[in-house]
């Protein structure tokens, strides 16, 4: 306070919403995305992204048709793109749950115009992860009901509660509910809005289906906040504990660059770094696509690049202690994975992977390129490159060369790994878009509520109608 | 209608037939009636309805079609309504039987379920078995169902039959008087049945001859004896009575014999707690063979130098008498190889012995014998019978017989068996001159041969034929068929007697009589007890005792070797996949990786390091070799420990004509192969441009790590005889009881299975893979899916070199699912579809396994295989009779791996109980890859028995688990390799 005393002219609380907008230009704004015509974009949008979902379908239907070996995995790397894949767009799910529960949580009231937006992009991104789990198995008609434990005809007998498999199972579903039931609770007062909007019948119906009698009284909004309250308590242990047991299937083997206890913290810090830099690609997009600079400010993005940098710095140090304990443990297999991952045939992952992930948010120290949105978006996408070679880097270079120099091989992905790995995004973009589309993409609600704080905060701006 | 009926009766003359009132009233309406096609109804429907109804009725129609497909298909089971006696249904029976290959007999039980054979074993009561197989007798059975045999009798390919053939041959046998056109051509046989044949076609056709062709084959030795002894002798080898053993271009424990029995007796001294002196082994090889690999010492010198060792080792030992001149000077570390073997074999009189190879020319095996004979080795170590078969000079004969086939002096050929166009020396054109007369094939399968000849008859299957075949010693044995013959072949014996103008032409009635005609009175116990024991007590010749003429010897070696020219040289070898070719459609074989190389469904040009630099080849590029004039194209492979400027290639592969297995599975070098370099010879290498992809298992991988350049300890141990004694002093190193996670599991009870492989007795033969193959219905999943890694075995010939790239040493590690008490699969299969037993094995549920994978990559030994594809896909109905059927077929998806043959332990626990609830005994249990084992290096059983014969190995002092670190607690354990080295030549 004493420096603001000293130079009045440094803005401390910069403003969440920008352009003077109403309570009725919040409202017009973000309900017009929803009824009135999609942009040109939109199409184009589509057009890219529907065909590359049918991809996925087409690639996952000969898969289950013919067999894993339509992939590139083999023995002794078991596991490829599958879990690569999986594990990368779990990650991505990470930065919509923390936006939403934990910034609610510390009242970073910042977060309120992205935070629809980022948990739609991790229910979408856990639905692609989703995917792998079950189709990376090689009965995927068995595994999408065995590994559940439920009474059935076929086992006779409880799921193998030590494997980390069934705490993903666990972890992943609760994830996956729990952000959804959040999203949706969250969506509640924006449907009722768009259900007192609405213009025609079919809409009101859907939307007045979708906002369960919502009246926007007194009573129900103290129900409301509080349901909302705890739901973001409840997520919040479930952002850590979702990668922490991800981080599970690799920690708790013996494999050499698997088994290690860094795992969990380095790979929930992964998963944030991650599923912000993808936050951070989505929104650029859509700020450009519906023209929502005043409600996605550069307030916004720019500490989305700060987390960016903090995260990505913590994943940096893990991969510099992974060498130290591979030195300091004196282990001879472990010392070997992580020279062989620097120096071994993955060099050139490797090396993709410190360049996007410990290289590239280097930049972000400097506020030129945190206010730069083609420098942001650039930066993201080498950031979600980046951790998607990490996951593929630990995965691959440690099977490839475990334990017995006899069984040693390499992995070479085929065009069905490329195209369900494609298609996953396909699918991911065609939800996000249709989410953009029938959804209100920001959340009316909360913008007015941080709006309200200028307005009292002394800014002379008329209040608009609910 | 009455009157008119009265009406139509009353006009009638005679019987009338009438069917109904309505006819007999003969109406218009009834005439209508009967000339309607349709019932009522039927046609008006269309006439009156619309368009609408028509398309209803039509969709009606077809939607009603379907129901047809409802119906079950009726099939009818039928009990055996009258049971055979003493046949149990899903007991399988055993047989003893016994085959042949380039005449070396072995004799094997057959197992058959429900009238099938489906698995081989050896016989134990065969001396040249033992019990044990290699891997070509294990994969033979697979031959058997292979839908791309021979099935027809054909007359220039069209279909005809026996009785057409039999027809033709008893006018064409009108013509051929004495015999002067008539020419047989025959693989070498032992059958002494076949042999009387051959006598009585001799006598019926004094002017014809009988040719015996072996592309590989032992000719060689017995023309060495001929020039030390006088008389051509097979020599008998004991190798577990020598302490020292040179093998001169001998691979002695691989392809260059074709029995277990030397195998067993050089293992037997290969172990240093039996008491005995370990023996000490030197190899003088080309090649890098799993002979070489087992040498505690090894010179690489080329093919046609070690002629040259041997004689300055004779002349070393002064065995002649005479001074030999030494053809080559020997190089540095040569002669030091040779002061230090010459030194050790003099130390050993009596216990040594000296071998040679059956490439090597006839005066080094003259030579030899002359070493052994010096060294007093003869009569202790060596002894000499006659040779189980007649010897002939087959590459003079069929030279001969290219010269009368050119000449039209051939009116018929008939060739019984084999694939002579394909293999015979590539002098000439025999598929044009095959062309030149008529010629008779019988033949196994539709290969060069068949294609080649006017009459094509399908061969039986050792498996479907009686017959007799003499081991090496002479011992007979007759061939009982297991199945009648699947598509109606016959055999080499059934066409040789219808040569013969024999009355009996049946293969049974051929054997017993000829048997009967030797036994006399006691010719009905003695049969039905060579059928037994499968062996015929008291046929083995006795042994000569014979002593080599020195100066004759010393003549001829001085006359005969010649210092080699310098300069490559090409050498051929058979080949671990097909042999000589005969098993080039055999998937079982073709997938089993070549011991040394690795390789799988090829062949290549084997150089070494130092060569395929100079000569800037890489593996995979396409060479052109020549000599002569003839050429083959063959990919490099470099094999470290090969020697330089010599290429090893193998023979039977580039089968033009062969099944869908092996049709243009590798390379054809037997276009290079003539009589001049039937073996080894001066040959041109040139780099053609072009590249193959080669696909190897296992990379030439060594313990010492990439980039750090450790070594990586626990996984294969080594020991000198000096460092072994020593260790063995302390006792048996115990680690530190690490610390668990999970509670033990209380093991103590009942019957606990384990395992012990003694790396210094396994030779890496392969035979214990195929073994596993058969046994546990492995999938074959060919080139293409190996190269991504995807091979399905459940056990693998790990081989890791050591030292320099130019001279390594190698070992061999046998690596099966090791069964961890602390097995890492288990914990983290979601669906607890790999759990322990109570007895310790870690078993797969395949039923209940989704296929994950992460047991596949939590596995630190990484055995674990997974059907990425449905690899029983498309099988042929024939080649689905060789599954057993005590294990099921696994589906995509699934893992799967070595389960110790359960179904062998639960089977023999079945038994035990049924036998009055006995304790199953030690040894009783063997499996699949232990009894195929011919060094008996692998032994499973009880460990919680401390007297059987596992626990004991578990023991001793070089007893180690792999990867002991991980604490995973196998029950698979190793034996340490122990090497003997001479401390003259460390």
């Amino acid at each position: 306070m004493a420096d603001l005393a000293i130079d009045p002219r440094v803005e401390l609380n910069p403003p969440l919403v920008t352009g003077g907008m109403t309570y009725s230009d919040v409202t017009d704004k973000i309900s017009s995305i929803v009824e009135g015509k999609a942009p040109k974009q939109w199409y184009i949008a589509m057009a890219f992204a529907v065909p590359l979902a049918l991809l996925l379908f087409a690639c996952l239907g000969y898969l289950v048709a013919t067999g894993i070996g339509v992939w590139g995995n083999n023995s002794p790397v078991g596991w490829g793109w599958d879990i690569t894949n999986f594990v990368w767009w779990i990650g991505i799910g990470h930065a919509g749950t923390l936006i939403s529960a934990i910034l609610f949580l510390f009242r970073q009231k910042w977060r309120t115009s992205i935070n629809r937006a980022a948990e739609a992009m991790t229910l979408f991104a856990v639905a692609c992860a989703a995917i792998y789990p079950l189709f990376h198995t090689g009965r995927p008609w068995r595994a999408a009901y065995w590994l559940f434990p439920l009474p059935n005809e076929f086992l006779h007998m409880w799921q193998n509660f030590r494997s980390p498999l069934m705490w993903d199972v666990f972890a992943v579903s609760t994830y996956g509910t729990v952000s959804a039931l959040f999203w949706y609770v969250g969506l509640i007062p924006d449907l009722a809005t768009l259900r007192d909007r609405a213009t025609t019948p079919i809409r009101k119906t859907i939307y007045g289906l979708l906002s369960l009698g919502w009246r926007g009284s007194a009573t129900q909004w103290r129900h409301y906040e509080l349901a909302y309250l705890l739901l973001a308590g409840l997520s919040t242990p479930l952002v850590l504990s979702v990668h922490s047991i991800v981080s599970f299937d690799f920690a708790t083997s013996l494999l050499p660059g698997w088994h290690t206890t860094i795992f969990p913290p380095y790979f929930v810090a992964g998963a944030v770094f991650s599923g912000f830099a993808m936050v951070v690609t989505l929104m650029t997009l859509a700020r450009w696509i519906y023209g929502l600079e005043n409600l996605i400010t550069m307030k916004h993005l720019e500490n989305m690049c700060k987390v960016m940098l903090a995260t990505g710095m913590i994943v940096g140090f893990a991969y510099g202690t992974e060498f130290f304990i591979a030195w300091y443990s004196a282990n001879q297999y472990e010392r070997f994975i992580f020279l062989n991952r620097a120096f071994g045939p993955y060099a050139w992952a490797y090396w993709s992977m410190i360049a996007c992930n410990v290289i590239a948010p280097q930049f972000f120290w400097f506020k030129r390129f945190r206010t730069s949105i083609p420098a942001m978006f650039i930066l993201s996408i080498f950031i979600n490159i980046g951790m998607w070679f990490e996951r593929f880097v630990i995965i691959a270079t440690s099977l490839h060369r475990d334990f017995l120099p006899s069984s040693w091989g390499y992995f070479t992905p085929t065009w069905v790994d490329i195209g369900t790995y494609a298609g996953t995004f396909g699918l991911f973009l065609t939800l996000f878009l249709l989410f953009l589309r029938f959804l209100p993409s920001i959340a009316i609600s909360e913008v007015k509520g941080v709006l309200h704080q200028q307005v009292s905060a002394g800014h002379a701006v008329h209040g608009g109608s609910h | 209608m009455n009157e008119l009926i009265q009406l139509n009766l009353s006009s009638l003359t005679g019987r009338k037939y009438w069917r109904s009132l309505n006819q007999l009233a003969d109406t218009p309406e009834f005439r209508q009636w009967v000339e309607r096609e349709f019932p009522e109804g039927a046609s008006e429907l269309l006439d009156s309805g619309s368009r609408r109804t028509l398309l209803k009725l039509m969709a009606a129609g077809f939607g009603l079609a379907g129901l047809t497909a409802c119906r079950r298909p009726v099939e009818k089971i039928l009990p055996l309504s009258k049971g055979v006696e003493g046949y149990v249904h899903g007991r399988p029976l055993h047989y003893a039987t016994a085959v042949e290959t380039c005449g070396v007999a072995t004799g094997l039980i057959v197992e058959c379920n429900d009238g099938r054979p489906t698995k081989v074993e050896g016989n134990p009561r065969h001396p040249f078995s033992l019990g044990a197989t290699n891997a070509f007798q294990q994969a033979m059975i697979l031959d058997l169902y292979d839908p791309d045999r021979a099935r027809q009798v054909q007359k220039q390919g069209v279909k005809s039959s026996w009785a057409a053939f039999e027809a033709w041959w008893l006018e064409q046998s009108a013509k051929l008087g004495d015999g002067a056109g008539l020419r047989i051509l025959s693989p070498r046989s032992t059958s002494p049945t076949l042999e009387s044949l051959k006598a009585e076609i001799a006598k019926k056709y004094p002017q014809s001859a009988w040719i015996e062709y072996e592309p590989v084959n032992f000719d060689r030795v017995l023309e060495g004896a001929r020039l030390a002894f006088g008389q051509p002798l097979q020599p008998h080898y004991r190798f577990d009575k020598a302490d020292v053993i040179l093998a001169l271009d001998c691979d002695f424990l691989g392809l260059d014999t074709l029995s277990a029995q030397p195998v067993r007796q050089f293992a037997s001294r290969r172990r240093p707690e039996d008491g005995q002196e370990l023996n000490r082994l030197y190899a003088v090889e080309s090649n890098f063979t799993i002979t070489g690999a087992m040498a505690d010492h090894r010179l690489r010198a080329r093919a046609s130098d070690v002629a040259a060792f041997a004689l300055a080792l004779a002349r070393q030992l002064n065995v002649t008498g005479a001074e030999l001149n030494v053809v080559n000077q020997p190089a540095d570390r040569e002669r030091k190889f040779l002061a230090a073997v010459a030194k050790d074999l003099l130390a050993h009189r009596g216990r040594s012995l000296v071998v040679a190879g059956p490439r090597q020319p006839a005066e080094v095996h003259a030579l030899v014998a002359l070493i052994n004979q010096a060294l007093g080795n003869a009569g202790q170590t060596v002894s000499y019978t006659r040779p189980p078969y007649q010897p002939s000079d087959s590459l003079a004969a069929v030279q001969k017989l290219a010269e009368d086939l050119a000449a039209g002096r051939v009116s018929t050929l008939f060739v019984l068996g084999g694939n002579p166009v394909f293999n015979l020396p590539a002098n000439a054109d025999w598929a044009a001159l095959f062309r030149k007369t008529t010629v008779v094939a019988l033949a196994a399968d539709e290969n060069e041969t068949w294609k080649a000849a006017t009459w094509q008859l399908p061969e039986a299957h050792p498996f479907e034929s009686w017959g007799d075949v003499r081991a090496l010693d002479g011992t007979a044995s007759i061939r009982q068929p297991q199945i009648q013959p699947l598509f109606g072949g016959r055999s080499a014996l059934e066409i040789a007697a219808l040569i013969a103008g024999r009355a009996e032409r049946r293969g049974h009635d051929l054997v017993r009589s000829f048997w009967a005609s030797q036994w006399g009175a006691e010719a009905e116990a003695k049969w039905k007890k060579a059928l037994y024991d499968g062996v015929i007590e008291g046929t083995a010749f006795p042994p000569v005792d014979v002593k080599a003429d020195a100066p004759r010897v010393f003549a001829a070696v001085q006359v005969a070797l010649k210092p080699a020219p310098a300069g490559v040289e090409a050498v051929f070898y058979p080949s671990w996949h097909t042999f000589d070719g005969r098993f080039a459609n055999n998937a079982w074989l073709h997938e089993t990786p070549d011991p040394m190389t690795k390789l799988v469904w090829d062949n290549a040009a084997l150089l070494s390091p130092a060569t395929a630099k100079r000569l800037g080849v890489k593996d995979g590029d396409v060479l052109e070799i020549s000599s002569g004039g003839r050429t083959a194209r063959c990919p490099a492979l470099v094999l470290p420990g090969h020697a330089d400027d010599s290429v090893s290639l193998q023979l039977g592969f580039g089968r033009a004509a062969c099944g869908r297995v092996g049709r243009g599975v590798g390379h054809r070098v037997e276009s290079l192969r003539a009589a001049s370099n039937f073996w080894f010879g001066p040959a041109e290498i040139r780099k053609t441009g072009a590249t193959c992809r080669l696909v190897t298992t296992q990379e030439h991988h060594t313990l010492i790590e990439p980039i750090t350049g450790l070594k990586r300890h626990n996984i294969v141990e080594e020991f000198t005889l000096g460092e072994y004694r020593e260790r063995a002093g302390h006792g048996k190193h115990e680690s530190h009881p690490p610390t668990d996670l999970f509670p033990e599991f209380d093991y103590s009870k009942g019957y606990q299975w384990g395992m012990a492989i003694d790396l210094s007795a396994c030779i890496g033969c392969n035979a214990c893979m195929v073994a596993c193959t058969a046994e546990n219905n492995i999938p074959v999943v060919g080139k293409d899916q190996v190269a991504r890694g995807r091979e399905m075995h459940w056990i693998r010939l790990d081989r890791y070199f050591s030292g320099e790239e130019d001279d390594p040493q190698a070992v061999m590690q046998p690596m099966a699912c090791v069964q961890c008490e602390k097995a890492p699969c288990e914990s983290v299969c979601p669906v607890a579809a790999t759990a322990h037993s109570p007895e310790g094995i870690n078993e797969m549920a395949y039923n209940r396994c989704v296929g994950t994978r992460y047991c596949l990559n939590n596995c630190p030994y990484k055995v674990r295989r997974f059907n990425f594809l449905n690899w029983n896909k498309d099988i042929p109905e024939i080649r689905k009779m060789v599954f057993n059927p005590d294990v099921t077929v696994r589906m995509r998806g699934v893992m799967e791996k070595c389960n110790y043959c359960v179904q062998r332990i639960e089977e023999k626990r079945s038994q035990a109980k049924a036998e009055g609830r006995r304790p199953i005994r030690d040894g009783e249990i063997l499996t699949a890859c232990q009894q195929a084992c011919p060094a008996d290096a692998i032994v499973f059983g009880n460990i919680n028995d401390p007297e059987s014969r596992v626990s004991k190995l578990k023991r001793q002092a070089r007893d180690y688990s792999v990867l002991e670190e991980l604490n995973t607690k196998p029950r698979t354990s190793y034996l340490a390799r122990v090497r003997n080295p001479n401390p003259e030549l460390v």
